[in-house]
């Protein structure tokens, strides 16, 4: 068996390391198109579902809930199995890209929604007002608002896509997670289970521990800066009652 | 489209259909298992990072707070092949029960216990911004009437936790139906696992000898309808309990 303090086991790790930096590599380019096509569709749909137009609402609303309500094992099974069937077969890591994106694009979407949405009517108003065209609104006026709202839900996304990247296993995986699994059940390479395991999970937690923490310590000081404000507002109006007295 | 018919003519074969339901049963169950378990061990992970701020006792702070960060931040998939080796399995699931290969049941056992430590590193997060929408004047005043500090968490504070988190835990549901499904990568047991053992042997079922595309699409889309109708009507109900609250809400407590 395969002690955690056994030397030879860790020896074996040592050896096939290239197998965990070719699976670390697969994961993070899965990753990061991944994160890329989710971004896209994020943006899209969450506009949409902001235009206040009600087909462009419905249409948000439909691959929103699809998405998010089915996992993304069964997307990305379906989407390969699909494309494997009728002989149009585009390779697993390019599957994995398409069907994670779509997937974190569904939160994306919902994230850049609710960052819309915290936005008052009066600033879209005024910018209309002063001629701002719907690009340059978006832009100069709700973005700097609403990106501050985005971004630690939208961190947090990114960190499951990553964990998410796993479910390239049921389709013959060249992700970090089937790779180490490969490697501790091959013939040549088995048997150096507690070494392999530790070794993949601590590199997924350097990569996503830091963005989680960043998150959280983002969140709590958006919600510090609120109380502020409404500290601030609440003894303006107390100031303003007493002196009318 | 006559593979198209081939392929919906598997749905008149009742023990596949039977075969399917299982799979639909264990998936519910494994998932309301998983979050309930993830309920208790949460609280008190939550409690723990929470709370024990003084002296030696922040020694279970920093346990509670490496094991939620570590479940947090590393994929559930590991987790289920971590415990498939080195996670021991009780004598009583080592045999055939609930139509299960004495195999299978103790993937089963195993896999879902992967799944209870995983989902309850993310209810302890829940749980714990519960506890922090508590006002402390809470604690004084419980302390203040004389009660000692397990009825003060049991009686006063984990019941307006739990009442502020009850619409997210319901969203943990969701995710833990869904993340069920990672199951399927070890063992065939729930609706995953099971409609992708049914595609790999559709050749027998729909007629044709042959494995279509439309067998693809027709038995996924039937996981995926029925996934969706779990999921989205208990979307529901956490957006009728978000928007009730949103009418009445309690009197802020200053």
């Amino acid at each position: 068996m395969s002690g955690i303090f056994s030397a030879r086991a860790w020896d074996k790790v040592w050896t096939y390391r290239s197998t965990f930096a070719l699976g670390l590599f697969n994961t993070v380019r899965t990753a990061f198109f991944g994160i890329l096509l989710a971004l896209v569709l994020g943006i899209i749909f969450g506009l949409m579902a902001t235009s206040g137009k009600k087909p462009l609402k419905f249409i948000s609303r439909v691959y929103v809930e699809i998405i998010q309500n089915t996992p993304v094992l069964l997307q990305c099974c379906f989407l390969y199995y699909a494309l494997a069937f009728s002989n149009h077969s585009i390779g697993i890591i390019l599957t994995g890209i398409i069907s994670l994106g779509v997937y974190t694009g569904a939160y994306m979407a919902e994230v850049i929604r609710a960052g819309i949405e915290a936005i008052p009517v009066g600033q879209f108003e005024a910018a209309s007002s002063q001629g701002f065209n719907y690009i340059e609104k978006m832009y100069y006026i709700i973005l700097p608002q609403s990106i501050k709202i985005i971004l630690p839900p939208m961190v947090n996304q990114v960190v499951n896509l990553i964990k998410n990247t796993s479910c390239l296993y049921i389709i013959g995986g060249a992700d970090l997670i089937s790779l180490t699994y490969s490697f501790v059940t091959g013939e040549n390479t088995g048997g150096a289970y507690a070494p392999a395991y530790i070794v993949s999970g601590l590199l997924f937690f350097v990569i996503c521990f830091p963005l989680t923490k960043f998150a959280s310590t983002w969140e709590a000081y958006l919600k510090k800066m609120d109380q502020r404000i409404q500290f601030a507002q609440h003894t303006t109006i107390e100031e303003g009652v007493a002196a009318n007295e | 489209m006559s593979n198209l018919e081939a392929s919906f003519s598997m749905f008149k074969n009742v023990n596949l259909l039977i075969y399917i339901g299982k799979g639909v049963l264990f998936t519910l169950i494994i998932a309301v298992i998983a979050v309930l378990l993830g309920i208790v061990i949460g609280s008190v992970l939550a409690i723990l990072r929470n709370y024990c701020n003084h002296g030696p006792y922040r020694i279970f702070r920093w346990l509670a707070t490496m094991y939620i960060e570590i479940f947090r931040n590393t994929p559930l998939l590991l987790w289920i092949f971590i415990c498939v080796v080195f996670c021991p399995s009780p004598a009583m699931f080592n045999r055939k029960i609930f139509g299960l290969t004495s195999v299978e049941a103790k993937l089963l056992w195993k896999a879902a216990v992967a799944l209870i430590l995983f989902t309850s590193s993310v209810t302890a997060e829940i749980i714990r911004g519960g506890l922090n929408s508590v006002a402390h004047g809470q604690f004084e005043a419980a302390h203040s009437q004389g009660f000692n500090i397990v009825q003060t968490f049991t009686l006063i504070i984990l019941p307006q936790a739990f009442r502020n988190v009850v619409p997210t835990l319901l969203s943990q549901v969701i995710t833990t139906i869904k993340d069920s499904s990672y199951l399927a990568n070890v063992a065939v047991i729930e609706l995953m696992a099971r409609v992708k053992q049914v595609l790999s042997a559709a050749s027998q079922y729909n007629g044709t000898g042959a494995i279509h595309t439309s067998d693809v699409f027709v038995l996924f889309g039937f996981a995926a309808l029925i996934y969706f109708i779990i999921n989205f009507s208990l979307s529901l109900v956490v957006r009728n309990i978000q928007a009730k609250r949103k009418r009445r809400p309690r009197v802020a407590a200053e």
